[in-house]
């Protein structure tokens, strides 16, 4: 029974060491941001649509960040689709099957699946792995079929996960980049693009975000109001009641 | 204008009388303990989120389709196309978590005050059937957005039908109408989360409040109003008028409720992945098993309990008797309680003690059931009788046990504990 206390105090710390996996930035999005969202959109069209559609977004949603149809039209959609079209990719699920092993899961929702922390920490984790048949494995998800799909941008990585003992003397894992060969952005810029495409897929994974919060505080408002107004009605009638 | 619409209602009362009658009798003159606190909105309020439920339900019911290739994404088609669906959905998913935590206030409520106690056993056991009503509720719902979660979760638990001795395998097929949860139990679900339950809790709610109409509203006393009564009207001294009085006082209350329910809904309908969770985004895929499959949280506390029981003679069914007897316990409730008194008020602190550990208990198990059985690491030594390391199940078991306790040893505390005096009449 002692021990048993003793295991409960210490519970929290024990989950706290047993955490395990590469720990995830914070991302550092901001869906007002429209200029982000407008790079992100490109970003996303560019490298993630190859292979990975948004099913239940509509080009023409866009408008929301500040583009018109037009230049949606001349700039974001490269595959004849009409505006009002959902952002469907060409690759068939068998296809993507037999290419990578699974099919390209639909991103319309993975910002609410996966949150915005995990995408923007895999996304920027990739490393080399020969042993792998992409020839690409990643930190957060390892063994991920997904290759490196931003490479050219990010450039080429290497990754040693070391076993080592923290200053308290516990097991400890220390992931050591190298930079193997350079992208076509810096480090910074890399970021930078990715925090963009994050902030694209969580505007994609809730369109409404944004408005969902304006209507908010206009009904928080009204609410406040009709309280105001049914508390002295109530005081008003229990005056009496003694 | 006024005449016009005095002789139209005269012509109607005229015709129907029992309008004007019944509305004396459950508002105008149902006479309500005047010292209802805090604790006594959760009734009204049940009701609000049941009337909420139905109407956005209904709105829901109009675009969403209850067809296993067509399901999720007829719930993104609400959510993104529909003008103003997102606001449907997240009143119905954000209600469905809200009904649970008004319902769970309102029995704590009973406990508080002992409104289960004679003569208002008719009225908990309707509750409680209401109740279980719900949760059938809420699980056939929960399947409908047709995600991991959904799909899983509803696998699991028509699962532990099937392992009731006998009849379980035969009764799992039956409930599924198919090997594994598939269209077929999409379909069958739907009917029954959008007209069959709902029928049945309607039908309970009408009774809950005859019955409770019957006997009068119990009071933060526990102090029945009707010996109390003035000679000359014949009303309850310490009554008042149902309308106006709480009415006008339940839309504050009502108002309040909103707001919160409104916090919510606009600013964090996942409500930190509770109320919609992170993996119900994934549609279902009867291929891919989650790593970590949880109830939503209201079902928690029996889901820790479940999985508290070890597996007996390769069986799981223990562990599903006792998630089912943590419930069932509760019909039994105003006979276990061998009090004299009834509120907490003019309870000893034996009850009090009891309760508490109850509450943690029901919190705690709520907690552990949404999170692995590793949660809280595992014990560093081995011992012959530790069938798992796993601390959070040890923690569960103790959890389980208090939480039958205070059942099972309710008529021996309640009867020995130190009352107070119950005052004539009751305290503001």
């Amino acid at each position: 029974m002692k021990k048993l206390l003793i295991a409960l105090l210490f519970a929290p710390l024990a989950a706290w060491s047993a955490a395990v996996g590469y720990r995830l930035d914070r991302a550092p999005i901001d869906p007002t941001d429209l200029v982000s969202l407008q790079s992100g959109a490109q970003l996303f069209i560019n490298y993630c649509m190859n292979c990975h559609g948004a099913q239940y977004m509509r080009y023409n949603r866009l408008v929301a960040l500040g583009l018109t149809e037009a230049q949606i039209r001349d700039n974001l959609i490269f595959t004849g689709e009409k505006v009002g079209d959902t952002m469907r990719v060409a690759m068939t699920p068998k296809d993507g099957k037999a290419w990578f092993g699974v099919p390209p899961p639909d991103l319309s929702l993975v910002g609410r699946s996966r949150g915005a922390d995990w995408l923007y920490t895999y996304l920027r984790t990739f490393y080399r792995d020969p042993k792998s048949p992409t020839g690409w494995n990643n930190a957060v998800f390892p063994n991920v079929a997904m290759p490196h799909a931003l490479w050219l941008l990010q450039g080429e990585r290497a990754l040693e996960i070391a076993h080592v003992k923290d200053k308290a003397g516990h097991d400890a894992v220390e992931y050591r980049w190298r930079q193997l060969a350079p992208g076509a952005l810096s480090p910074a810029r890399y970021d930078a693009a990715v925090r963009d495409l994050v902030n694209f897929l969580m505007y994609v994974a809730e369109p409404e975000a944004r408005t969902r919060k304006t209507v908010g505080i206009v009904v928080l408002f009204v609410l406040g109001v009709l309280f105001v107004l049914a508390y002295a009605l109530k005081k008003e009638y229990w005056k009496d009641v003694k | 204008m006024a005449s016009r619409l005095t002789t139209l209602w005269d012509w109607f009362d005229s015709r129907m009388p029992s309008v004007a009658e019944e509305w004396r009798k459950h508002a105008a003159e149902y006479y309500a303990p005047k010292n209802f606190n805090f604790w006594y909105y959760f009734g009204s309020l049940a009701l609000l989120v049941l009337v909420i439920q139905i109407v956005s339900g209904i709105f829901l019911t109009m675009n969403y389709k209850p067809d296993a290739n067509l399901a999720f994404g007829s719930v993104e088609y609400i959510m993104r196309d529909v003008p103003g669906g997102w606001i449907i959905r997240y009143i119905h998913s954000t209600g469905a978590s809200a009904f649970f935590i008004v319902v769970y206030l309102h029995m704590f409520r009973a406990l508080l005050y002992g409104s289960h106690r004679e003569p208002r056993e008719l009225v908990w056991i309707f509750g409680v059937l209401i109740y279980l009503t719900l949760m059938a509720e809420a699980f056939f719902g929960y399947l409908l957005p047709w995600g991991q979660m959904s799909y899983w979760g509803a696998q699991v638990i028509v699962n532990l039908f099937g392992t009731i001795p006998v009849i379980g395998p035969d009764l799992a097929l039956w409930i599924r109408g198919d090997y594994v949860v598939s269209d077929a139990t999409l379909n069958r679900f739907f009917a029954l989360h959008v007209i069959a339950v709902p029928l049945v809790l309607l039908g309970l709610v009408v009774a809950h409040i005859l019955a409770l109409h019957d006997v009068g509203s119990n009071n933060p006393d526990g102090i029945e109003i009707k010996k109390k009564k003035d000679p000359v009207t014949g009303h309850p001294v310490d009554g008042i008028p149902f309308h106006p009085y709480y009415t006008v006082k339940d839309i504050v209350g009502a108002i309040v409720f909103l707001a919160i329910f409104c916090a919510v809904m606009f600013f964090a309908p996942e409500m930190g992945g509770y109320f919609l969770e992170r993996n119900n985004f994934i549609p279902a895929d009867p291929l891919k098993t989650p790593p970590h499959i949880a109830p939503v949280w209201y079902f928690t506390p029996y889901y820790s309990i479940l999985r508290a029981v070890p597996p007996m003679f390769n069986s799981q069914f223990p562990g599903v008797l006792a998630m089912g007897l943590a419930v069932l316990v509760l019909f039994f409730l105003p006979w276990l309680d061998r009090s004299p008194v009834k509120s907490i008020r003019y309870r000893g602190w034996l009850y009090r003690a009891w309760l508490a550990a109850f509450v943690v208990s029901f919190l705690v198990l709520g907690y552990l059931g949404t999170e692995p059985t590793t949660v809280w690491g595992q014990f560093g030594f081995d011992a012959f009788f530790l069938d798992t390391r796993d601390i959070a199940t040890w923690a569960a078991r103790l959890f389980t046990v208090v939480y039958f306790l205070f059942f099972i040893l309710m008529p021996w505390y309640t009867a020995r504990d130190r009352v107070k005096p119950v005052p004539d009449r009751v305290t503001m």
